[in-house]
């Protein structure tokens, strides 16, 4: 009889730290502030901390954050690779561990100074040599050395294949900064745009322009994950997980899967709908809103459909249709997500996912929301989870 | 040397014989010697057969234009912009990432035919690029 994590813990914390261009504080410090702002969001004792979770791009040591927050006995600790892909692994890891025993308030965090200190634009260089860095040499020399070119060289074809307009990205990012003119903690908040700004911004790497980037972020975020039993007795309403997986699939590459048949669709992402709706038993009707992995617009349209919201090729014509608004179909990054809230590597979108259960975006939509997808990283090996109501 | 120079790839066991062949005007496929599959980027072991013997056939340097993208925005030194990088499905049926070059951002298209010539860099290093090519 496999083990399925469905029902088996939940979130019963989530904190965050102030999100700025130059938090003037070290990466440890912002990593200790949203740890324990999220214990106390779930009104545990930061000393009850007995797992850790986080990113293999963090710089916070497990040990060194446990030091900081004046943790105790960990019995589980470990880190995710492959950048934003790792912010649903991270709480995979954690399910694991709370269903399994191995420990019972395990916290998932990410914290970085990603404006002030390392930007992830600045890409990629050759230092080591490692499997890893052999998968760069082959877009180093051409000069194709960050995100944006990489996510580009996809968005193009996807684009071409399907007749997606520039419009359409511009619907993205209005709609997700819409979200963000209601959330005070976001970049984006106090500054709406407009679609004629939207098309006047420069391209940076064609087809995608300014505002089809997420922001550079310093700050931190963290999530508390434990039993269903314990976070019945929490603070907060807890936020099941119903559903969580990782996922990579044949031909994978970090950011440049260049040379599988097809690149107008996300493989990894439907191996990871696939695996979370089985698990959680629940399908694409069932989702009432969304936190969508956006580092860039054009990653958005391509999940609908590989979330299996719309079929192929009618992602854009969801976004045409207001989907992804406050009252749409399928309300996606309430908070305003990576691209107008923080880049906080995703971590900060299962936070929203989680205030969207509990009732609490600033972005509420006024339906009765049931159940939240979450994903992780677009073009990486990634993840997914359902959340629900206990 | 040039202050200014474009990121050498990072060589290893894997992939360095495949710059040696560029750097003597030559654009590598590596095939597996088990299943005589071509395979690129370059790997250790043949996924299909799990053969680690293999061999290096030279590519007719003639493909299509599988994706591009234009980059304008940041400008590392060493590379000219506005950069046009090229996703190029070669005639022996593999697939590669590489720069087109002699060609203006507007006239970059999907399914344009294109042939590889070798680049020189300043400091001597080489590398295979591509130019459009009449249709066949």
């Amino acid at each position: 009889m496999p083990v399925s994590l469905k029902n088996e813990a939940a979130i019963a914390g989530i904190g965050v730290t102030e999100f700025t261009k130059n938090s003037g504080v070290s990466e440890l410090s912002l990593a200790a502030q949203c740890v324990v702002a999220a214990c106390d969001d779930a009104g545990v004792d930061p000393g009850d901390i007995d797992g850790l979770v986080s990113f293999t791009l963090d710089s916070t040591d497990e040990i060194e954050l446990a030091r900081a927050v004046g943790a105790g006995d960990l019995t589980f600790y470990s880190k995710i690779n492959y950048g934003g892909g790792a912010a649903v692994g991270t709480i995979a890891q954690a399910a694991m561990a709370v269903a399994t025993g191995q420990a019972s308030n395990v916290v998932c965090y990410r914290a970085m100074n990603g404006r002030s200190g390392k930007r992830m634009g600045q890409g990629i260089s050759g230092d080591i040599i490692s499997s890893d860095i052999i998968h760069w040499s082959w877009y180093m020399a051409y000069g194709m050395l960050n995100p944006g070119s990489w996510i580009a060289m996809i968005a193009n074809k996807y684009m071409h294949k399907y007749g997606v307009t520039r419009e359409d990205l511009g619907r993205v990012a209005i709609s997700q900064r819409t979200h963000a003119l209601r959330n005070p903690r976001a970049f984006g908040y106090g500054k709406p745009l407009s679609m004629e700004q939207y098309l006047e911004a420069p391209v940076i790497a064609h087809p995608l322009c300014l505002f089809d980037f997420c922001q550079e972020t310093d700050g931190g975020c963290a999530i508390l994950v434990t039993s269903v039993e314990r976070a019945l007795e929490l603070k907060q309403k807890p936020a099941v997980i119903r559903g969580v997986t990782q996922a990579s699939t044949r031909g994978q590459e970090q950011m440049t899967s260049f040379y599988r048949e097809e690149l107008e669709s996300l493989p990894e992402m439907e191996l990871a709908a696939a695996r979370v709706y089985a698990m959680a038993g629940l399908g694409p009707d069932d989702i009432d809103a969304a936190c969508l992995y956006d580092a860039f617009t054009s990653e958005i349209i391509m999940q609908l459909e590989s979330f299996g919201f719309c079929g192929r090729g009618e992602g854009k014509d969801m976004v045409r249709d207001g989907a992804l608004d406050i009252d749409g179909r399928l309300p996606n990054n309430t908070h305003g997500g990576l691209i107008s809230e923080a880049y906080i590597h995703g971590i900060n979108n299962i936070a929203e996912g989680v205030r969207l259960i509990r009732g609490e975006s600033t972005g509420q939509p006024s339906k009765a929301v049931e159940h939240v997808l979450v994903s992780s990283g677009v073009g990486v090996p990634t993840g997914a989870m359902i959340l629900g109501q206990a | 040397m040039t202050e200014y120079a474009r990121i050498k790839p990072p060589l290893g066991h894997d992939n360095a014989w495949w710059w040696e062949m560029a750097d003597k005007g030559k654009l590598g496929i590596q095939r597996c010697l088990g299943c005589k599959t071509l395979r690129h980027p370059p790997r250790p072991m043949c996924g299909e057969c799990r053969s680690m013997e293999w061999d290096a056939v030279e590519s007719s340097g003639r493909g299509v234009i599988c994706s591009y993208t234009i980059l304008t925005h940041p400008k590392f030194p060493g590379y000219e912009y506005p950069l046009i990088i090229i996703l190029v499905d070669l005639e022996e049926g593999t697939r590669m990432t590489s720069q087109l070059v002699d060609c203006q951002p507007d006239e970059v298209d999907f399914d344009l035919p294109v042939e590889m010539v070798i680049h020189e860099d300043p400091d001597g290093f080489r590398l295979p690029v591509f130019r459009l090519r009449s249709a066949d």
